[in-house]
């Protein structure tokens, strides 16, 4: 029972900056602009509180916490050129990501070695820590898993799923939004600014994916380099492909595919485990996602706009 | 002066203005983000020009040998995956699709390539064929999946060939350390019969790792210019890739022409993989993360505009930026700077609506 509680603890650890990435790309795709360039996003939202923490962490016990707002801030800068491409430009979409997720690795990489004379940042004293709750951790089974050994992180994101879940289907703001991803001449047609609609989806994309990179730099990391994202942002994609677009589904998605990567390390634990190479755990989101995508292939699940430019003269 | 601004700013021409001020832009915002971290871009363009032609400006009037013919055999080690890479690249846009699978359909034609050599007992004249053979099939294989799942099922092949990425690297890291001598982190060295190592072309370029691989270069070339251009076939995919209803319209089973281009697309890729593993290294590598030859490859079929002869030019351009790396990352600039610059070239070219306008603007401000 012991192994299965803190199993538990750390998938929810694991899934965190997986959920908050995808629920980003949610927004951005959504709003019917795909967005292959979160795994660059989180690196240089990662890249950036890394690089922040080192100098701020001297001055200041908040360090980690302002870290994460500048992470947040340099995603949606780097997303803002992506919008810009995509949505002012109407180019392909999938090029301008892919041009970002090649930037992002060069660029970080780059500064590293102008900021710290090194391939990656100077390592940080101190990310976030693990703590336990007194009095929340005697809760019985909730308190074993949400409370105890765990990183306050994990807590923003579940927090995010929620509010995500609410802006999306309880808002006029996510009726916009979802409109513009499916149909948006019809949005134009009442008087909704496409264009608004879509930078304020491929923005908040950039926000969560920053926040999410640098969430995973701050809890697993002592230091940004370039490895340090290592395709976390492509199971953030997967995990928005096999969570059908939704938040619920995001966040399920998210936690089934940190719980496959958890597994390669309990692997001793359980004996049947053991028999699998850790290579198959590395794999199993990546081929999970294309039998997801073959058994949706028949119906019609993700925003039907997505990837089209749009085109004001086409009713 | 007069008659450059006309072509400049004559549509006919902008499949091939674009790409070019892509280039320059590329270039200019590189050179800006080194003067602005207190390094001279000057330095960046004589690295290039050392990694290209082997002459080492700073050297001129020393009266030292300026020449060095070591980096002119690297500069097309350097180009020659990237071209493959390309030509994957750029066959699939041909057809409407986009390849970012050229890079997990690489490693898997190293793979296999590695594969055949070390496990297969045959005498060399018949081994190395095959050990080509078997990383064009590899790579065909990795892009015959999202392919057919696009034909068949009308998947998306940017999100399945992203996948597939992941899936090649560690499958075949995992199957690389089960091969028989291999360490953790590369395989045995091949037997000499089942690569392209030549000791004529290294001896005559001052020991460098230029290998016969560039036959194998100047054949995927040609071969990409031939079914494009001179084939009923080729006539099909660009027609697909035009007006995919009106090509259906007409008769052409699109959707079989899609898992095609896509299958071609693949081998060219896994062709890249097989130059690489027996041309420049004859040996199999476990890699950490993926390398890169797929996104470049990108960037060279952009440069190119889907064209054979654009690819290999696309393809000689970035190899310089990689050639280049190695020898500024020595002279003190970080070698990063050459990715920076090859993704914005790329951002540049998906910009093209906005050069176009301005273009426009120019022409009617005339």
């Amino acid at each position: 029972m012991e192994v299965i509680y803190s199993m538990m603890t750390l998938t929810l650890i694991f899934s965190t900056p997986i959920i908050i990435t995808a629920i980003g790309g949610m927004f951005s795709e959504r709003s019917g602009v795909v967005n292959v360039a979160l795994e660059g996003i989180m690196m240089i939202g990662g890249f950036t509180a890394a690089t922040s923490i080192v100098f701020l962490e001297k001055s200041t016990s908040f360090a980690p916490w302002i870290a994460l707002l500048f992470g947040l801030i340099a995603g949606v800068l780097i997303s803002l050129v992506h919008a810009y491409i995509s949505i002012n430009l109407g180019a392909e979409q999938v090029i301008s990501g892919t041009a970002i997720n090649l930037l992002a690795g060069g660029l970080t990489v780059y500064l590293s070695q102008v900021i710290f004379h090194q391939q990656r940042t100077q390592s940080f004293e101190t990310g976030f820590i693990k703590t336990t709750y007194p009095g929340l951790s005697k809760i019985p089974i909730i308190g074993r898993i949400f409370f105890e050994n765990i990183y306050p992180t994990v807590y923003i994101a579940l927090i995010i799923v929620i509010a995500s879940w609410y802006v999306l289907y309880k808002t006029p703001f996510g009726l916009r939004l979802r409109a513009t991803g499916e149909h948006p001449q019809a949005v134009d047609s009442v008087g909704i600014s496409v264009y608004k609609m879509r930078y304020i989806g491929v923005l908040l994309s950039g926000a969560l994916g920053g926040l999410g990179g640098a969430i995973m730099v701050l809890t697993f990391d002592t230091q940004y380099t370039i490895g340090s994202i290592h395709g976390v942002g492509f199971i953030a994609l997967a995990s928005l492909i096999f969570g059908k677009w939704k938040p619920a589904g995001v966040l399920g998605a998210s936690l089934f595919f940190g719980f496959s990567q958890i597994l390669s390390v309990y692997s001793t634990d359980f004996a049947f485990l053991a028999k699998f190479p850790q290579e198959f755990f590395k794999i199993l989101p990546y081929l999970l996602t294309i039998v997801a995508l073959l058994i949706f292939s028949g119906s019609s699940v993700g925003p039907k706009a997505a990837g089209e430019p749009y085109d004001k003269g086409q009713r | 002066m007069k008659k450059i601004y006309d072509y400049i700013l004559d549509e006919k021409n902008h499949h091939f203005i674009i790409p070019a001020i892509s280039i320059i832009l590329g270039f200019l915002v590189g050179s800006i983000i080194m003067i602005f971290s207190g390094l001279n871009p000057l330095d960046m363009f004589a690295s290039i020009i050392r990694g290209v032609f082997g002459i080492t400006l700073s050297k001129i009037g020393t009266g030292k040998a300026i020449f060095n013919a070591r980096y002119l055999g690297e500069y097309f080690v350097f180009a020659m995956p990237i071209i493959l890479t390309g030509l994957s690249v750029a066959f699939a846009f041909r057809t409407g699709l986009f390849n970012i699978g050229a890079e997990g359909q690489m490693i898997v034609g190293s793979f296999a390539s590695v594969v055949v050599a070390i496990l297969v007992p045959l005498p060399p004249v018949l081994l190395l064929p095959l050990v080509i053979l078997a990383g064009a099939l590899a790579g065909a294989i990795w892009g015959f999946v999202p392919g057919i799942l696009k034909a068949k099922y009308n998947v998306h092949e940017v999100v399945v060939t992203i996948m597939m990425n992941y899936i090649a690297l560690f499958m075949t890291n995992y199957y690389l350390k089960k091969l028989p001598g291999s360490t953790n982190s590369k395989t045995v060295a091949l037997v000499k019969g089942a690569t392209l190592k030549s000791d004529f072309l290294s001896d005559i370029t001052n020991h460098s790792r230029l290998n016969w691989g560039f036959i194998l270069v100047i054949i995927a070339v040609f071969s990409f210019w031939y079914i494009i251009e001179k084939t009923t076939f080729g006539y099909e995919l660009k027609a697909v890739g035009y007006n995919p209803d009106a090509a259906k319209y007409a008769g052409i089973k699109v959707n079989s022409r899609a898992a095609l281009s896509m299958v071609i697309a693949g081998a060219y890729a896994g062709l890249g993989g097989t130059v690489l593993a027996i041309g420049t290294f004859g040996y199999g590598r476990v890699l950490p993360q993926a390398e890169g030859y797929g996104f470049t490859g990108i960037a060279v079929a952009l440069v190119g505009g889907n064209t054979a002869a654009g690819s290999l030019l696309g393809g000689l351009l970035f190899g310089a930026l990689n050639a280049a790396q190695p020898i500024m990352q020595s002279s003190g600039i970080p070698k990063d700077i050459a990715v920076i610059i090859s993704s914005m070239i790329i951002l540049f070219i998906a910009m093209q609506n906005g050069i176009k306008m301005l273009l426009e603007r120019l022409k009617g401000g005339k």
